[in-house]
């Protein structure tokens, strides 16, 4: 506990008393040990405070494994230490109506219904809290949210611990009280929608002190012994003192380990309770409840008739169907006979097409050769042969008229030259009077005296004729 | 096999009709799926139909837990 924050007694010691010291000692009656007096300010303070309302802040809030709750409430002038004890016997002494306790938070404004209390061992005083609500908003209210927090935190509204609500349950039980329109509504409306649904109720109080306990029981019986397939935790509307034994910690915690599925239906549609949040299924209403909990028998007959019909239905078609693919099937199962006569058949067309195909392909040739023919015709070598032939006596005509033509240019020349050579003939220098001289032994013209000498035989050619002669006398130059 | 459950038994008839017209079934499943659909459809009729309705009361009787039926509770007809 911090020092500053404790209210503490200080003995004051007047300070004439240090210089009446001597002759004023009569003034004092007694002499108290500090232990004498603390006890009596104990007494005094005890007896005045005994039970009073005391309004403040919640500040240096302390939990200490005692699990008693310190704190200091205080204002905007003063402060005074606080404790709340967290004995069983104090708090069922305490709320004997069931008040909840709400868990006071730091900074929050708070009524506390209280006691002084002194500690003597240390001179000190404080408030005994003995229940506190906190201003403005209501206790119940608060220890609602408090206890939903607490629960949601520790997963009992978790989607995945829901419990499935089965679809045809065999087994019905209902949690609710024995009187009143609730359980009337529930039976009337299982009764219509399902009329051999088996019912199982547990009759419990639904409100006061006693109803947490009856209801976390008739749970817990339901799951023991009643061998239902879904639970009605159900309770018609009601102020919310009336609803509180829905938000007890004990009646959720019987909802959650139930191996049933539950499904709630407390007060109106608008009344929300921690007894809905933990629930497989919270139904807005008792009636509601009952229609989720039961299908409607007509339906499901119906239904079943129709599945029932259309199965029927289906499998007369399936075998139908199976039916006509067997006749299909034997249809084409033939007779070998006749698949030989098929077969013939399709010979013949064969042997038919073949035919006349190569009918087809003999025509084809024939007309090909004919126009080979035609072809050839036109390159035959006797047309050659004959065209060569004229051809070559075109040239040869030619060729003699043009070998004529120069015989005749040939015989004029002829004549020319003949007339050229004439001129140039020794022959025609001889019939000038010239002769040609030549020796008779070889035959070489003289052209010098000094070919021959005398006694030389020499033939003489002259114009007409010749001669031979003896050379009587050279005479050389 | 835990009891067979009405809300299983009428899933299954559901299937085997939705297989069914589904059409690729063999001849052999087919009338495997029409003799179990009829089993299952007899089952669930056979559920809707049963037991007349009863509303009892659970009660402690000293130490022992009792079913009774509940006093004052009318016969109803669907």
């Amino acid at each position: 506990m911090t020092r500053s924050a404790a209210a503490q007694f200080i003995l004051v010691i007047p300070y004439f008393f240090w210089y009446c010291h001597d002759g004023a000692t009569d003034m004092i009656n007694e002499v108290l040990t500090v232990s004498a007096l603390n006890s009596r300010i104990k007494d005094l303070l005890e007896a005045s405070f005994e039970l009073l309302w005391v309004e403040g802040e919640v500040s240096n809030l302390r939990r200490p494994a005692s699990g008693h709750v310190y704190f200091t409430l205080k204002d905007d002038r003063s402060q005074i230490r606080s404790v709340v004890f967290r004995s069983p016997f104090a708090s069922r002494a305490a709320f004997p109506n069931h008040r909840p306790v709400f868990d006071p938070e730091e900074g929050m404004q708070v009524i506390c219904r209280a006691r002084v209390g002194v500690y003597s061992p240390r001179g000190e005083y404080q408030l005994i809290v003995e229940s506190m609500e906190p201003k403005g908003i209501g206790a119940l209210q608060l220890a609602f949210e408090q206890l939903k927090n607490r629960l949601e935190k520790e997963g009992l509204f978790a989607a995945a611990g829901k419990k499935r609500i089965p679809f045809l349950p065999e087994r019905i039980g209902i949690v609710t009280s024995s009187t009143g329109a609730v359980i009337q509504d529930i039976l009337t409306i299982t009764g219509r929608r399902f009329p051999s649904a088996h019912i199982l109720v547990a009759a419990v109080r639904v409100q006061g002190g006693e109803a947490p306990a009856e209801i976390i029981q008739a749970i817990d019986r339901m799951n023991a012994v009643g061998d239902v397939d879904v639970m009605i935790l159900a309770r018609g509307g009601g102020s919310p003192e009336d609803l509180a034994p829905f938000n007890d910690e004990g009646v959720a915690r019987a909802i959650y380990r139930s191996r049933v599925p539950v499904i709630s239906a407390v007060g109106h549609e608008t009344d929300f309770t921690i007894a809905d949040f933990v629930a497989d299924l919270r139904a807005p209403t008792p009636s509601a409840a009952a229609e989720l909990a039961v299908p409607i028998r007509r339906e499901l007959v119906a239904n079943l008739e129709d599945l029932h019909h259309r199965m029927f239905h289906l499998y007369q078609r399936m075998t139908l169907r199976f039916r006509e693919r067997l006749t299909a099937v034997c249809e084409r199962l033939k007779d070998p006979k006749r698949r030989l006569t098929d077969l013939r058949l399709l010979a013949d067309d064969r042997l038919e097409r073949m035919h006349r195909a190569l009918r087809r392909r003999i025509e084809e040739r024939k007309q090909d050769r004919a126009r080979l023919e035609s072809r050839l015709g036109r390159v035959c070598p006797a047309v050659r042969i004959r065209e060569q032939r004229s051809a070559l006596d075109r040239t040869r005509a030619t060729l003699i008229g043009r070998a004529g033509k120069a015989l005749e240019r040939g015989g004029e020349r002829l004549n020319f030259l003949t007339a050229m050579l004439d001129s140039l003939s020794p022959l025609a220098v001889l019939s000038r009077g010239y002769s040609i001289a030549r020796r008779r032994s070889d035959g070489r013209i003289i052209r010098r005296a000094g070919d021959v000498s005398a006694g030389a035989d020499v033939h003489v050619r002259v114009a007409a004729g010749s001669f031979d002669t003896r050379v009587t006398r050279v005479c050389e130059e | 096999m835990a009891k067979e459950n009405f809300e299983a038994a009428l899933g299954k008839l559901e299937e085997l009709v939705r297989r069914m017209e589904a059409g690729d079934l063999t001849l052999e499943e087919s009338l495997k799926a029409f003799e179990e659909g009829t089993r299952l459809a007899r089952f669930c009729s056979r559920k809707l139909d049963e037991a007349e309705r009863r509303v009892e009361i659970l009660l402690k009787q000293g130490e022992d837990l009792v079913v009774k039926p509940l006093a004052g509770e009318d016969r109803e007809d669907g």
